[in-house]
């Protein structure tokens, strides 16, 4: 079993009555020659680190070793555990653990890359708050992690997950398309409307680019991490409800590369343009040199 | 384009903050270690391109520096690598060349030395998303990844040294993924490269060894 396109996977999971999760276990033990028991593993040990590393800095922030950020985390946590959360527990746990991720990333700590270690805030984010407000055992979330493979899988089978590529649409909004379609499975959804809600935010986020200050992966990723996570959720939301794209995700991920190959090299992770360029960030620039 | 598994979509597990600066890094110094198999006395990293320009804020000294003292990508111990390193008695230098800019833009030279003597010069590329290559050996263009278990073998260039690699390795069963030969001119010092599926046995360096222009054989189990 194996498919390149997301219609193939759709087809798949029609013909058997499988889920996105089942199909793309099945494609890893059939391509890669493995059984189900240690792909599950591994993927166990991945969503530990994961949750390991969305959690520390939630109470004890981390500072980057580039400076520009730390403490991110534990502010947005403190705010909801005040009660003053605007955006509610769900969106405020998936924002304050997408942007945790990138503390530890940033200070030197372990992390899963997902699929970036730039963009490896936005799928824990999203999985975690699912889990800790839904009560959703780590084996639903395993499921979901599969999930999120297949349409990572598809964006670097079919286009491209590299900042120096596509720009940030290709890191966070393939991580944030991950991340919608693993919720919407977890929540429910079908096949279908998972692809619905990748396909969302692609659309969401395409065009952005990536312009990292000082050439780190720090100001304004983090930001972007959070804003990935919560655009996840609003894509999720949508595809629950009922709400159908009249674009396929083969067709956004087709566009969201051609879009990033169009983009001036200025906006591909060269920190040559965009924030990386303001007058407050060459301020920096000439400060630290 | 090479198969895509769902752990290189989620993966790799790494210490941060960036794939191609901090886990590409580290992979190379790791895979140089391997191929010097030994103690490191001592060890110097040229710096090239985009690894010279933000190797501070992204760590790859220490991911350098970790990969030389045998630690993966997702080894804790990185982040204090440069300690370590005091505590072992490894001496090691960082050095940044910007003037060479025709070159992959991260891209390290490593000098190593061990304690049982061998002197090795490696240059590697980290080519995104955590993995490398090395292409060059002793002065010598060469290129794989490491993603297989390979053997690397120094000989002659003369007739029947591939012969006899590939039998050495067939007699024991192993399936080759990929054999190149590299080599500086005919007749003059070359090296073959096999990668192969599964690992190799303990006693395949020394069968390679038998024959009399093979200089060295380096294992790089993975």
């Amino acid at each position: 079993m194996d498919f390149k396109k997301a219609v193939e996977m759709l087809a798949l999971c029609d013909s058997k009555n499988l889920t996105i999760s089942q199909v793309m276990k099945q494609r890893e033990c059939h391509v890669f020659e493995t059984t189900e028991e240690e792909i599950i593993a591994r993927m166990e040990h991945a969503w530990q680190i994961m949750k390991d590393s969305s959690k520390e800095p939630t109470t004890k922030a981390m500072k980057s070793m580039g400076g520009l950020i730390g403490g991110e985390a534990k502010k947005l946590t403190d705010h909801r555990l005040d009660q003053k959360s605007i955006l509610g527990d769900v969106v405020n746990k998936a924002i304050a653990y997408s942007m945790a991720v990138l503390e530890v990333n940033t200070s030197m700590g372990l992390i899963v890359a997902s699929p970036t270690a730039g963009s490896a805030g936005v799928l824990p984010g999203v999985m975690l708050a699912l889990q800790e407000e839904y009560d959703i055992p780590d084996d639903r979330i395993i499921d979901g992690l599969f999930n999120a493979s297949a349409i990572g899988y598809l964006a670097m089978q079919n286009a491209t997950i590299a900042g120096a590529v596509g720009g940030c649409q290709a890191e966070i909004g393939v991580a944030a398309a991950m991340a919608a379609s693993a919720a919407t499975e977890l929540m429910g959804g079908t096949p279908l409307q998972c692809t619905y809600a990748a396909s969302t935010v692609l659309m969401n986020m395409l065009g952005l680019i990536c312009d990292p200050v000082l050439g780190l992966v720090e100001y304004p990723c983090q930001n972007r991490n959070a804003s990935g996570a919560a655009n996840a959720l609003i894509a999720a939301e949508m595809a629950l409800a009922g709400i159908t794209q009249m674009i396929p995700l083969d067709e956004m991920l087709e566009c969201m590369y051609n879009v990033g190959k169009r983009l001036p090299v200025e906006f591909r992770e060269t920190a040559k343009g965009g924030c990386a360029t303001t007058p407050t960030a060459c301020a920096l620039c000439k400060s630290k040199q | 384009m090479a198969l895509i598994s769902a752990f290189d979509v989620l993966g790799p597990n790494m210490i941060g903050p960036s794939s191609s600066h901090t886990a590409g890094a580290s992979s190379i110094a790791y895979l140089a270690w391997k191929m010097a198999g030994g103690n490191i006395k001592k060890v110097k990293f040229i710096l090239y391109g985009s690894f010279a320009e933000t190797y501070k804020g992204h760590g790859t000294d220490k991911a350098l520096l970790g990969g030389i003292l045998g630690f993966k990508t997702d080894d804790t111990r990185i982040r204090d690598s440069f300690a370590i390193a005091e505590e072992r008695g490894v001496e090691f230098t960082f050095e940044i060349n910007e003037t060479e800019t025709d070159i992959h833009p991260n891209t390290v030279d490593i000098f190593i030395e061990t304690e049982e003597g061998r002197a090795l010069d490696i240059r590697g590329e980290s080519v995104g998303g955590g993995k490398c290559r090395i292409v060059r050996i002793d002065g010598v263009p060469v290129d794989f990844t490491g993603e297989y278990s390979a053997a690397i073998v120094v000989q002659k260039d003369m007739p029947g040294v591939i012969k006899h690699i590939a039998s050495a390795v067939s007699d024991r069963d192993i399936n080759i993924a990929f054999m190149r030969l590299f080599r500086e001119g005919k007749h003059e010092r070359a090296y073959t490269i096999v990668e192969t599926d599964g690992t190799l046995p303990e006693d395949l360096k020394d069968a390679i060894l038998e024959n009399q222009y093979v200089e060295d054989v380096m294992i790089v189990q993975i």
